[in-house]
């Protein structure tokens, strides 16, 4: 007995939404196994962190809210995933988006009103597409892989953070914290529901998957994006520019992790300190794959994901765990998803060992 | 040859399934001793498979294989060549970076001391008279002189039964020739020869003896010397073949493409450069390229169809338009299309619907587009069309492109771009790995296409397809094109000596004639 992969004719749509739910699956069961082995009670881990967070209905605010930064990042990122585009650097560009933003806030001092929100978020997608087109640069015209070089500007965008907020953008009634002035009611998103910190932002993170649906499915650009990760020569052939179509993946990406971090600044944490960057960023990479790079699952990963990061934070309390152990289950959920994508190519046969010995030597 | 001969292979009631299709169903034939055997069939009649068997690449589900009247298994490659069978492969498996000499080592079974093994290969083809340096490298040889290391490699083993799989098919006219003056040699030494190829007239000058397989199954086994080439191509696909219908006293317009100065640069080490390409193609005229694969002519073909702009705008000229440095959707919108060799991944996306694969290069120039957005509407019409009007066998427009079988999706293809009325169409291998019935039909459809007022440029391989094709020609070698000359007036030998590499030099081309006809008078 031998187990054989054997290639569709297509790729299988059922693989498509089974793997990713399959993935949150094992996760669970492999997270409760695991747990056990080391003394603690897995059931109830595994309970806080997916199952929690879910449940009890206060805490529903709080995935909401990360939700949000996540399936907006993811959406920029799936679109340069699908054309073989990879931007890793995307917490980069959520740090900066958010940094433009507070400078207009501080150009503005203490007025607001929706022409300087709009002007913040504006500055907030463009510093996250200055910081994207670095790679996006590079890549096109040095031929720099986009995976070095836009992950290693995070790390530059995290000393750029921790230079302003300790230095000229100091919050001068902050005793010294290195943090930035937290900005005022006129300055930040609205609050969707009352007694609920579910901030405009959210209803955007709602919104943007559709539109991105509609651009990926309906529009000519969509339809670069697709061939070009599909298949470069046919998309050459089919009149696509590879390297624009670099340009235009790394700065949409570049701009919505910038908008993701604007809006996570105006409308929820209201002030850039050094704990601002969270790693949203990379657990977008998360889900844009668990999401299968497709606007509305994107959708639907963030959730997944939020909820995770919620419960995480439930596990801490309730049984001791550390609120890294969240990283650890997100961490195995993409292994499990990119381990099953093979699945949606090919399908697994069982073959009898004799006609598996007769099938290896051919060599030619 | 001899009738009383004994029966070197026979095949008993082969049968050989996959899933969902049965590749070979109850065949029955056997070769004798000395002879020179074809297996002919479309692509997907099951030679490969049987051939696979009998080299013991795979196993038979049902039926016996007998060697020399005894039934025996042939378990795998290595087992097959201890019984003395040998194959030369259509793709070889040679390492660029080493010598023949190496390679061949490689490829041994045993382990034979270098200078013990070259003695021997410079014995075989001092026998044979196949001419080649064991020191070259690989990389410096040209598709002829590799398949010689592996037809060398085969000899070795002193086979009793060689199996050849379309060794003609990237060959000139002169090395077939070569070859055919070796299999011939080896047959009156005894060697059985089992030749696979759907070269018709080849099969006819060569062969003893032909089977013909049609969808798995014998229909036929005939003497190709009293078959003509005709019969035999029927018996193949089973149905009456359609001759490419063409007016007579076919007169052409103005110059609708121009190319003149055309220099590519090479981008990899192995690519070939463009250098001072001219030529130009009159409106209804079908303009053929032919050249040994690796000659440049993907290049061309990039070059030409704005995939790899240019640096002159001049160099491209259509309809007065000047279009060297335009790339390939702004050509598209002036009328150029273009079909590339390769099918999968550059001409079609395997894994997007036929739909999907219509707005990749019909788009612009029929109105896909409306502010930006698709309208799959019109993509769906106009792929249905192509497929009614091509016969392109599909579940659908929303079939993928890489369900298609080859010869269908080249149907699509072809029609795609046909039916978008191009005033210049330039085709790569047309009927590459496509069945005898889809080749008729899209000459067909070229040769109508030129009669509307289009000029076309195919670049084939295939010399016999050109010849029928075409009304004019050139020769494509190392990155330069031969003079224009007419097809009817064609010399069959100077084409060989263009593939070549001489280049259109009287002088040379009387001199590489008489060195040729020198091989050919001392063929041991």
């Amino acid at each position: 007995m031998r187990i054989r992969l054997e290639k569709r004719a297509g790729p299988s749509r059922v693989m498509v939404i089974v793997t990713p739910i399959a993935s949150v699956l094992l996760t669970m069961i492999l997270g409760v196994a695991i747990f056990h082995a080391m003394g603690i009670n897995g059931f109830r881990a595994v309970q806080d962190i997916f199952l929690t967070p879910v449940l009890a209905s206060y805490k529903w605010q709080d995935v909401a809210v990360k939700a949000a930064p996540l399936i907006i990042i993811a959406l920029g990122l799936s679109v340069g995933n699908r054309a073989n585009v990879w931007n890793i650097g995307a917490e980069g560009q959520y740090v900066i988006g958010a940094l433009a933003g507070a400078g207009v806030a501080l150009l503005f001092g203490a007025s607001g009103g929706v022409l300087v929100i709009l002007l913040m978020i504006l500055a907030g997608i463009l510093g996250g597409m200055a910081w994207a087109a670095v790679p996006a640069f590079l890549k096109n015209r040095y031929g720099v892989n986009e995976i070095l070089s836009s992950l290693m500007l995070t790390y530059v965008a995290l000393q750029v953070l921790s230079y302003l907020i300790g230095g000229p953008w100091k919050d001068p009634n902050g005793r010294n914290f290195p943090q930035t002035a937290p900005l005022t009611p006129e300055q930040s998103l609205p609050i969707l529901f009352e007694k609920t910190t579910i901030h405009l932002g959210v209803a955007i993170a709602v919104i943007l998957p559709f539109a991105f649906w509609l651009l990926m499915s309906r529009s000519v650009f969509g339809f670069q994006i697709r061939v070009v990760g599909a298949a470069p020569n046919a998309a050459r052939y089919g009149g696509f520019d590879q390297r624009r179509t670099v340009w235009q993946a790394m700065l949409i990406g570049g701009a919505m992790a910038g908008l993701a971090g604007v809006l996570e600044f105006t409308g929820a944490l209201k002030v850039i300190n050094l704990g601002f960057p969270s790693g949203y960023g990379f657990t977008a990479i998360i889900v844009a794959f668990l999401g299968r790079l497709h606007p509305i699952g994107v959708l639907v990963a963030g959730v997944v994901l939020a909820i995770t990061y919620v419960g995480g934070q439930v596990a801490q309390t309730s049984v001791h765990i550390p609120n890294s152990t969240a990283g650890i289950f997100q961490a195995m959920m993409l292994f499990f998803i990119l381990a099953s994508d093979i699945l949606v190519r090919y399908r697994l046969r069982i073959v009898p060992s004799k006609a598996a010995a007769q099938a290896a030597p051919a060599g030619e | 040859m001899v009738s009383s001969a004994i029966r070197r292979l026979e095949l008993r009631g082969i049968v050989k399934r996959f899933p969902g299709v049965l590749a070979n169903d109850h065949v029955s034939f056997s070769v004798n001793a000395g002879e020179i055997h074809a297996l002919l069939g479309e692509n997907g009649a099951g030679k490969s498979t049987l051939v696979k068997m009998i080299y013991g690449i795979m196993q038979p589900d049902a039926g016996e294989i007998l060697w020399d009247g005894e039934e025996v298994t042939i378990a795998n490659p290595k087992a097959a060549r201890r019984l003395g069978v040998g194959m030369v492969f259509q793709h070889f498996s040679l390492f660029e970076a080493m010598t023949v000499l190496e390679n061949i080592a490689l490829g041994m079974d045993a382990s034979i001391p270098a200078r013990e093994l070259e003695t021997r290969i410079r014995e075989v083809m001092e026998t044979y008279g196949l001419r080649l340096d064991p020191h070259r490298l690989v990389s410096t040889l040209s598709v002829g002189e590799r398949q010689r290391i592996e037809i060398v490699r085969a000899l070795l083993l002193n086979p009793a039964l060689l199996i050849m799989d379309e060794p003609t098919s990237v060959l000139t006219p002169q090395e077939v020739d070569q070859l055919f003056i070796v299999l011939r040699q080896l047959a009156k030494e005894g060697c059985s020869i089992l030749y696979i190829s759907h070269k018709l007239h080849e099969i006819q000058a060569l062969c003893d003896e032909a089977t013909i397989l049609r969808a798995g199954r014998v229909v036929d086994t005939c003497d190709p010397k009293v078959e003509t080439p005709r019969s035999m191509a029927e018996k193949m696909i089973g149905a009456g073949l359609k001759d490419i219908q063409k007016k007579a006293g076919r007169h052409f317009g103005d110059e609708r493409l121009i190319v003149s100065g055309l220099d590519l640069p090479a981008e990899g080490a192995f690519d070939i450069a463009l250098k001072d390409i001219s030529f130009s193609v009159r409106a209804g005229e079908i303009f053929g390229i032919a050249g040994v694969a690796g000659n440049g002519q993907n290049a061309l073909l990039l070059a030409l169809s704005g995939e790899e702009p240019v640096s002159d705008d001049n160099m491209i000229i259509v309809d007065d338009h000047s279009l060297g440095r335009t790339r390939a959707q702004g050509r598209r919108l002036k009328g150029v299309a273009s079909v590339p060799e390769e099918r999968h991944g550059h001409a079609a996306v395997p894994d997007f619907s036929l739909s999907d694969n219509t707005i990749l290069t019909a788009r612009d120039r029929l109105g896909m587009v409306y502010s930006g957005l698709i309208r799959p509407g019109m993509a769906r019409d106009y792929t249905g069309k192509v497929i009614q009007a091509f016969s392109v066998k599909a579940v659908g427009v929303g079939a993928t492109a890489g369900s298609l079988s080859g010869g269908n999706l080249q149907k699509y293809i072809m029609g795609r771009e046909i039916l978008q009325n191009p005033t210049v169409l330039v085709v790569s291998q047309p009927t590459w790995g496509v069945d005898a019935g889809a080749a008729a039909a899209i000459h067909q459809a070229l040769v109508d296409l030129a009669e509307k007022g289009s000029a076309i440029v195919v670049i084939s391989q295939d010399l016999d397809e050109l010849l029928s094709l075409c009304d004019t020609l050139a020769v494509i070698n190392g990155g330069r094109l031969s003079a224009k000359m007419q097809v009817e007036n064609a010399d069959i030998e100077e084409i060989g000596l263009l593939m070549g590499g001489v280049h259109g030099d009287p002088q040379a081309t009387a001199a590489a004639k008489e060195h040729l006809e020198a091989a050919h008078a001392h063929p041991a």
